[in-house]
């Protein structure tokens, strides 16, 4: 358990600016995803928290010592932060034991240390094996017991989940997450993953082109992203153009009420962002609705997602959490009404990337 | 808090081990300064001079190309076809290595006769260094992602294709290593040149100490050895691709090479492979075979062979101790911390390698008698040659065993609160140990052969496997030798055998 925090962090290889200025405080136990697309930075940084990386500038600080700065660094073997690397990357020539063994004293392997984090992470009696007779997902674990055997008070996981299957992904989060939880470790998750650090995070740092562009709770992100960007990068986005009058918006799905609390207005033109769950199906020409075409329909066993378009050409997108029982087709004409508020950003802005929505 | 240097400990570890290895070479360099200009411009700027180095060049380059394809065809039959006895090859293949090139020589010319000139010791330099290529070639065909070809072949291109667009490829780095090994091994030969009486440098050095009355003229030669070595260095380094970086991605369990159908040309090819072991293996096993029993029936003689081969394997063992030892943070450094000051030393390590054991044996005992006086006459200054010939195959299996352990590993096991000489002894050196076994094996084997040296630097009256050979082939007693080349053979056969299996050409699965 400690406190992580960095303050202006620099990292460039050659001409590449990998991190330009990260401000990053990770709060003693809790666990914050640092969500980005590749390239933005996010390994780099990892990498210089565990120590593998010199800085150019900046300081990083655990429990308020400084472990790096500019030309010095404390380097990796006394940091105390232990690293799940993106494989798993287990000592190919030890055995599960040696491997989840290897940063303990003589007095922690004595005290059963090795079975404990292993009965953490669900591998009772794994010991003896070799990491070759494992799967992706057993590899994955013996990793983090690895790491959590010295009992760090900071973990670092780079994209530890990504070589394993949807179903076996949910899985081994689900034990990864309490097995820290039980460790009351400081923890940082690097993905790209939007709906991997929604679910496992505390807190999300969401990093483009060298820096945090935003942090903060996952249902804050998600519900008030602090520009296009992240909006569209959190989640799934509806965009709608409109005109603010007082706390409503005036656009093509309707009256929609602005976020409470939202600081000022921009000035110009403006559009508003609404997520597609709050956008519920009628029947046709039901009163207080407006009405739609189905043009596509994504269908994920658990919720379905329906791309529509408005009699004035605007694409919209609709989550229906009962799929089966409602299938409308591709063509159908369905009448849409607005849940909840929607918040307001100036339309000119970069619309940022389209992502597909979570299925998780 | 700790200054951020790249790894100081181990760059100084590096370059302590080089400048060991180089003082035979920075000796040279004192003693030819103590000549003057004159006296070596004299020396250096004659017709004889400018032909010697034209035949050393010419051999070198006829014997590097030779053995280039004879060892890339003969791994590539052996790895990524079905040739019939694929097993059986795979190791024959490689034991011509244990045979030196003057024992080679010597069955040669004692067999055919009239034997002798440049094209007789193109063969036979030929015959006994292709295994350097097909070793490292036959490692790098095992270890290529078969992924890599099997998309190479969805894409549309055809197993030959395939074979020369992606796999011969991805061996370039084993090839040209291999073909330096040749190329210096060739400059800096004395046995076989001298036998089959070709007139290139190392035979010019040689005659001129043993004529006893120019040690200067002997010395300047050698450094002319030395400037070619460092162009053929240069010339390598030239065409190596800048931070190529060969080291399997991702997981999963590496899987079996496909293997290409010769179909018509299997038996054939296998005809052309019995020959090649034939010529290699055969005429120097059914020549020292004959002359051995020859030779045994002498009375007394198997004691002193048993004495001779104690006193090589002690004198080998304590050499490729010496030479693991100082290659391994040049090794480390290399893959490690690539950069200039590890490409410099990787470079230097080359450069007393390619000098003639004559060369640095003399120098080596001008050293002890002037510098190093307790050493001289003893078993370590011996070592210490052994080390400054043979630290690059040290350094280059070191380095590629490294390259076995990623670095990744490495930083997950400081992560995990160990210090740099811990991980070193339990991640590093356990997965790189095959490898570096491998080295140790071939600097053990290059010691039990290596002769002028030997001769110059071992202790009065330690006869060893080779100097032993030596005084009996030089008063033509060929009867009297052969049983100490026919016992240095096997005993270098050993390590030779277990070398050429462990790159695991003939085993199952591919592993």
């Amino acid at each position: 358990m400690a406190e992580l925090s960095l303050a202006d962090v620099r990292k460039a290889y050659g001409r590449v600016q990998a991190l330009d200025g990260v401000n990053l405080i990770v709060r003693s136990g809790a666990l914050v995803a640092v969500l980005g697309p590749s390239g933005s930075g996010k390994t780099t940084l990892l990498r210089c928290i565990a120590g593998f990386e010199a800085l150019d500038a900046g300081e990083i600080r655990v429990d308020g010592h400084r472990v790096a700065t500019r030309g010095a660094a404390v380097p990796p073997e006394r940091r105390r932060i232990a690293v799940v690397p993106q494989e798993g990357a287990l000592f190919p020539h030890l055995s599960v034991l040696g491997n989840v063994a290897y940063g303990l004293d003589r007095a922690a392997r004595r005290a059963g240390r090795v079975a404990a984090v292993l009965d953490l992470v669900g591998l009772a009696g794994f010991q003896d094996r070799m990491p070759y007779h494992l799967s992706g997902g057993q590899q994955q674990r013996v990793a983090v017991a690895r790491a959590l055997a010295p009992r760090p008070p900071v973990v670092l996981l780079d994209e530890p989940f990504n070589a394993l299957d949807a179903a076996l992904r949910a899985e081994v989060r689900r034990d990864v997450w309490q097995a820290l939880r039980a460790d009351r470790a400081t923890a940082v998750l690097v993905t790209h993953d939007q709906a991997e650090a929604l679910s496992m995070a505390d807190e999300v740092a969401v990093m483009r082109d060298g820096r945090i562009v935003q942090s903060g709770p996952p249902e804050l992100l998600y519900a008030s992203p602090a520009d296009p960007w992240v909006a569209g990068f959190v989640g799934e986005a509806v965009w709608l153009p409109a005109a603010i009058d007082g706390d409503l918006a005036r656009t093509p799905l309707g009256a929609v009420r602005l976020t409470p609390g939202d600081g000022s207005l921009p000035s110009g033109p403006t559009r508003v962002l609404l997520r597609p769950e709050q956008i519920a199906l009628a029947p046709p020409g039901a009163p207080g609705t407006v009405s739609a075409t189905v043009a596509r329909r994504d269908f994920y066993g658990h919720d379905a997602v329906l791309a529509l378009r408005l009699g004035d050409g605007t694409p919209v997108a609709a989550r229906i959490f009962d799929p089966a029982a409602v299938p409308p087709a591709v063509g159908d004409q369905v009448g849409l009404r607005v849940h909840g508020t929607g918040r307001v950003f100036p339309r000119s802005a970069d619309p940022g990337p389209t992502r597909p929505p979570a299925s998780a | 808090m700790r200054r951020f240097l790249p790894r100081p400990t181990l760059a100084a570890a590096a370059t302590f081990s080089v400048g060991i290895a180089l003082i035979p070479l920075a000796y040279l360099g004192v003693r030819v300064g103590e000549a003057g200009w004159a006296r070596i411009t004299d020396e250096l700027i004659t017709a004889r001079t400018g032909a010697l180095v034209v035949r050393s060049v010419a051999l070198a380059a006829v014997v590097t190309a030779a053995c280039t394809v004879l060892g890339v065809v003969l791994a590539f039959l052996v790895t990524r076809t079905d040739v019939p006895a694929r097993r059986l090859f795979g190791v024959l293949a490689a034991l011509p290595l244990a045979v030196p090139s003057y024992v080679a020589a010597f069955v040669w010319v004692s067999t055919v006769d009239g034997f002798e000139g440049f094209w007789a010791a193109a063969l036979v330099l030929t015959l006994v260094s292709y295994p350097y290529v097909y070793l490292p070639v036959t490692a790098a065909l095992t270890g290529v992602d078969p992924a890599q070809e099997e998309v190479s072949r969805s894409l549309g291109r055809g197993p030959w294709r395939t074979a020369g667009g992606v796999t011969l490829r991805q061996v370039r780095p084993a090839v040209a290593a291999g073909a330096l090994l040749v190329a210096l091994y060739v400059l800096s030969d004395f046995g076989a040149v001298s036998i089959v009486r070709v007139d290139v440098l190392t035979r010019a050095v040689f005659t001129s100490i043993n004529l006893g009355f120019d040690r200067t003229g002997a010395l300047v030669l050698a450094t002319v050895l030395v400037a070619l070595t460092a162009v053929v260095l240069l010339a390598e380094q030239l065409t190596r691709r800048r931070g190529a970086r060969y080291a399997r991605v991702g997981g999963g369990a590496p899987r079996p090479p496909t293997r290409l159908r010769l179909g018509a040309l299997r038996w054939p090819a296998a005809l052309a492979f019995t020959g090649v072991i034939a010529t290699a293996l055969g005429v120097p096993a059914a020549s020292l075979l004959r002359r051995s029993l020859e030779g045994v029936s002498r009375p007394g003689s198997i004691a002193e062979l048993a004495t001779a081969a104690r006193n090589s394997l002690g004198v080998a063992l304590l050499g490729t101790a010496l030479t693991v030892l100082l290659a391994l943070p040049v090794g480390l450094l290399t893959t490690r911390v690539p950069g200039r000051l590890a490409v410099a030393l990787d470079r230097l390590t080359y450069l007393s390698h390619a000098l003639p054991g004559l060369v640095i044996g003399l120098s080596l005992v001008f050293f002890g008698i002037n510098v190093a006086y307790p050493l001289y006459q003893s078993v370590w200054l011996l070592a210490l040659a052994y080390a400054a010939l043979f630290l690059p195959l040290a350094v280059a299996a070191v380095g590629s065993a490294v390259a076995q352990a990623p670095p990744g590993l490495e930083e997950v096991a400081r992560s995990l609160g160990r210090r740099r000489s811990y991980v070193l002894r339990t991640v590093t050196v356990p997965l790189a140990a095959p490898g570096i076994g491998a080295g140790a094996a071939l600097v053990f084997l290059t010691c039990m052969k290596e002769l002028p040296a030997t001769l110059l630097l071992r202790p009065t009256r330690l006869d060893t496997l080779a100097t032993e050979l030596w005084t009996q082939t030089s008063v033509a007693a060929y009867a009297a030798a052969a049983p100490y080349a026919a016992l240095l053979v096997l005993i270098a056969a050993l390590p030779t055998w277990w070398l050429s299996a462990r790159t695991g050409v003939p085993t199952r699965g591919g592993g």
